[in-house]
């Protein structure tokens, strides 16, 4: 800094020259943000304020008549004599099932693999491949692929547990708690390899003189691990955590297509009932009203996991 | 709540009132009236088109087997009118129910396409379809040329919106080798309620789960229909004002179906296609599906199979239908050309029905129907026989919706969570409010 300010020309002489640089300097960022600005302007927040407008209708996008209804749409909520009220809390417990067992080991498992790809051994990279693959894949590949080994009658996981005189009969798609299990299941397995990259990114980045200095000091490998590891993955963590909670608050496709909701509408999720409404029925403003409850949901749970990793680092 | 709930009722009626009378100004044409609107005297369309050389964009869902037969009939039209050229695009149904209403409105709509027949009223009523009264009259089509139920099924508000192409009801179909097995003919199939529950008992002696019964729409809810009509029961009354799905017959027909998953005549938690497979595959003997089986079936190597109509279960003969129709979609320009030669199209496949069959459906007209080289077609019209048993939804927007409720009750009650009646009820209650929310938004 005071090198800089060194080298530049006396402060009197150029006062109106400076004057001319500063306030062009005061344009750059913005000019650097404005294609940003512009797409998420058009992309994000446009949509997102036409949401809450179409939420205070009865909005069907072809129909001339678009009556507003306040926030009756919003009520209809909370009513539970309106026709969307158990469907709609159906749903939301669908997801915060989904959510609150598929975080935990969306968040340990890929750890424990990153811990392990992380070392060195014959065939790393091969198995940082292996890990990653599925993810590669969309979801209806995957989606229809364990749809058929799931089948609870004619799927290959069932012949194989009978093979090994395990039961089986388990309705993997069709009944509960197995459909859960399932869906947990394959999300594991599908988004693994997603986490545990960034995880893996992460560790690279804790200082190898950390390690060095705890072994001095007598760490095992435990202590290693809880004193220098993951500390150090903590703004990964936070990152991790908070992404994996929006990601399965908004499983859609997994359960659209092994478990079409069934058994009845107890694994329809959220999202594939707000798209029922919005875009089968054609009930835009009650869907629209739903994902503007779900957003504020979400926002909430993000801003709690937010604080308790804000908290953990006073 | 109470308070919210009437205040937005009587919103919703007075705005909805409003609307209903905007939409009559428009002559039921929506935002872009279109000349020869359409009505019971509306004036024959042309056959024949002779303007200038016009390119025309039909879409359908035709994925299957069928997609190819229809790409074949839209080349020999081409070839035989120089002057229109009609380019076909295919999507999966679901997409394309969502995809066509949002191009319509934004003008990229295509001119052509296909409709399900519980399709139409809702896509009428949003402004989407133009009326076809026109080509019918020209045509010369009359009620008696089809099948009565599918011909009115395409009319709303007194104009019609659709004309039948094929129908595609349910039949039953059996493994004929899996039959044998338990000592029954596979040339006499059961058509009585005592002769399938015998012949599900032979199977079951030989430890063969002969009917699996599938909790999905594809193929349980059909067969639940089907088995409502045929203990004279309705989904719902006519002007569908609520369902009656859930009275004595439904119950029945439900019951029938989850007594085979009790009594052993079907596994539990029969999966999505599952029964379709296990026909295939031998481990079932029977399964109820829709008539596009037959092109599944016939490539399966060394599979010996037949198809017949519905047992009779109930008091009378009745089965579930599809119908595909030919609609017309609302353009931003009104181009008469090309409205013209799209009817010309429209007129021109529907007389080539029966090579539509050979992709495995029932023609839609009679006179094809009851043609010598239709009735060569064996499976076609095993299954094409059932004509005056099938049934169709009513005609009203946002059908779908009720009938979906309808999904989960079947599902609820085949996996052995609810009772029939309990589950129906329930349904029923849900269909119901969904009724009348869509009367108040279509103002019917």
């Amino acid at each position: 800094m005071a090198v800089k300010e060194a080298v530049r020309p006396p402060a009197v002489a150029a006062a109106t020259g400076r004057k001319k640089a500063r306030s062009h300097r005061g344009a750059t960022p913005y000019l650097f943000l404005l294609p940003y600005a512009l797409i998420f302007a058009t992309f994000t927040l446009v949509p997102a304020v036409y949401g809450i407008w179409i939420s205070l209708h009865d909005w069907d996008y072809l129909l001339p008549g678009k009556p507003f209804v306040g926030l009756a749409n919003y009520a209809a909520l909370f009513d539970w004599a309106s026709p969307v009220f158990d469907f709609f809390w159906q749903s939301m417990q669908a997801t915060g099932i989904f959510t609150v067992f598929s975080v935990p080991l969306l968040i340990v498992v890929p750890l424990g693999v990153a811990l392990l790809l992380n070392r060195a051994f014959p065939g790393r990279t091969l198995f940082r491949a292996v890990y990653f693959a599925p993810y590669v894949l969309g979801v209806a590949v995957i989606g229809l692929l364990w749809r058929f080994l799931l089948d609870p009658n004619l799927g290959m996981v069932n012949a194989a547990l009978g093979a090994v005189g395990l039961p089986a009969d388990t309705p993997w798609t069709t009944g509960l708690p197995w459909a859960w299990i399932s869906l947990v299941g394959v999300t594991v397995w599908w988004t693994i390899g997603f986490n545990a990259v960034i995880y893996l990114a992460g560790l690279q980045d804790i200082p190898r003189d950390l390690y060095d200095a705890a072994r001095v000091d007598g760490a095992g490998r435990w202590a290693e691990f809880r004193h220098v590891t993951l500390p150090g993955l903590r703004p990964v963590l936070a990152f991790v955590v908070i992404n994996t909670i929006l990601a399965s608050a908004n499983m859609f496709g997994q359960a659209y297509l092994i478990t079409q909701g069934a058994p009845g509408v107890e694994t329809r999720t959220a999202i594939m009932y707000i798209a029922d409404e919005g875009l089968r029925s054609y009930r835009m403003g009650s869907a629209a009203a739903m994902s503007y409850f779900l957003t504020l949901a979400l926002l909430l749970v993000s801003v709690i996991v937010f604080r308790l990793f804000r908290e953990k680092d006073t | 709540m109470n308070n919210n709930l009437t205040r937005r009722g009587l919103l919703g009626l007075g705005v909805g009132a409003s609307g209903a009378v905007l939409l009559g100004a428009c002559g039921d044409d929506g935002p872009n009236p279109v000349v020869n609107g359409g009505g019971s005297d509306a004036q024959p369309a042309a056959t024949t088109y002779s303007g200038p050389n016009v390119t025309l964009t039909f879409w359908n869902g035709f994925t299957g087997g069928d997609g190819p037969v229809m790409k074949s009939l839209v080349d020999k039209f081409n070839a035989a009118n120089p002057n229109i050229k009609v380019t076909m695009n295919v999507y999966e149904w679901a997409d394309y129910y969502q995809k066509v209403p949002a191009a319509v409105s934004t003008g990229n709509g295509p001119d052509l396409g296909i409709m399900h027949v519980e399709q139409v009223a809702t896509n009428a009523a949003r402004g989407v379809v133009l009326p076809l009264d026109d080509v019918a009259a020209s045509l010369q089509l009359k009620e008696e040329d089809f099948s009565p139920p599918v011909w009115r099924a395409g009319v709303y508000n007194s104009k019609r919106y659709a004309i039948p192409l094929d129908v595609h009801p349910q039949g039953m179909f059996y493994n004929k080798k899996v039959l044998r097995t338990a000592g029954l003919d596979p040339e006499k199939p059961p058509t009585t309620n005592e002769e399938y529950l015998a012949a599900l008992d032979a199977l079951k002696a030989k430890g063969i789960q002969g009917h699996w019964a599938s909790p999905f729409p594809f193929t349980g809810v059909h067969q639940f229909e089907s088995l409502t009509w045929q203990f004279g029961g309705q989904l719902f009354d006519e002007a569908a004002g609520k369902p009656l799905f859930a009275e004595e017959p439904g119950v029945k027909a439900l019951t029938w179906l989850v007594d085979l998953v009790k009594k052993g005549y079907s596994p539990k938690n029969v999966a999505q296609d599952a029964d379709a497979i296990a026909l295939q595959n031998g481990k079932a003997a029977f399964n109820w599906n829709g008539i596009w089986n037959i092109n599944t079936l016939n490539g399966v190597k060394g599979l010996e199979w037949g198809v017949s109509a519905l047992p009779q279960i109930g008091t009378q003969k009745a089965a579930w239908a599809g119908s595909h129709n030919f609609v017309q979609f609302k353009q931003k320009a009104n181009d008469q050309n090309k409205l013209t030669a799209g009817k010309v199209f429209i007129n021109y496949i529907s007389q080539q029905s029966l090579e539509w069959a050979k992709g495995g459906q029932v023609p839609a007209r009679k006179e094809v129907r009851e043609g010598t080289d239709f009735k060569a077609l064996k499976e076609q019209s095993a299954i094409g026989s059932q004509i005056d048993d099938l049934h169709f939804p009513p005609s009203v927007p946002g059908i779908a919706d009720a009938m979906a409720t309808m999904d989960v009750a079947v599902n609820e009650a085949i996996l052995l969570r609810k009772e029939p009646a309990k589950a129906l009820a329930d349904a029923a209650g849900k269909a119901g409010q969904i009724l009348e929310q869509n009367k108040k938004k279509y103002g019917g």
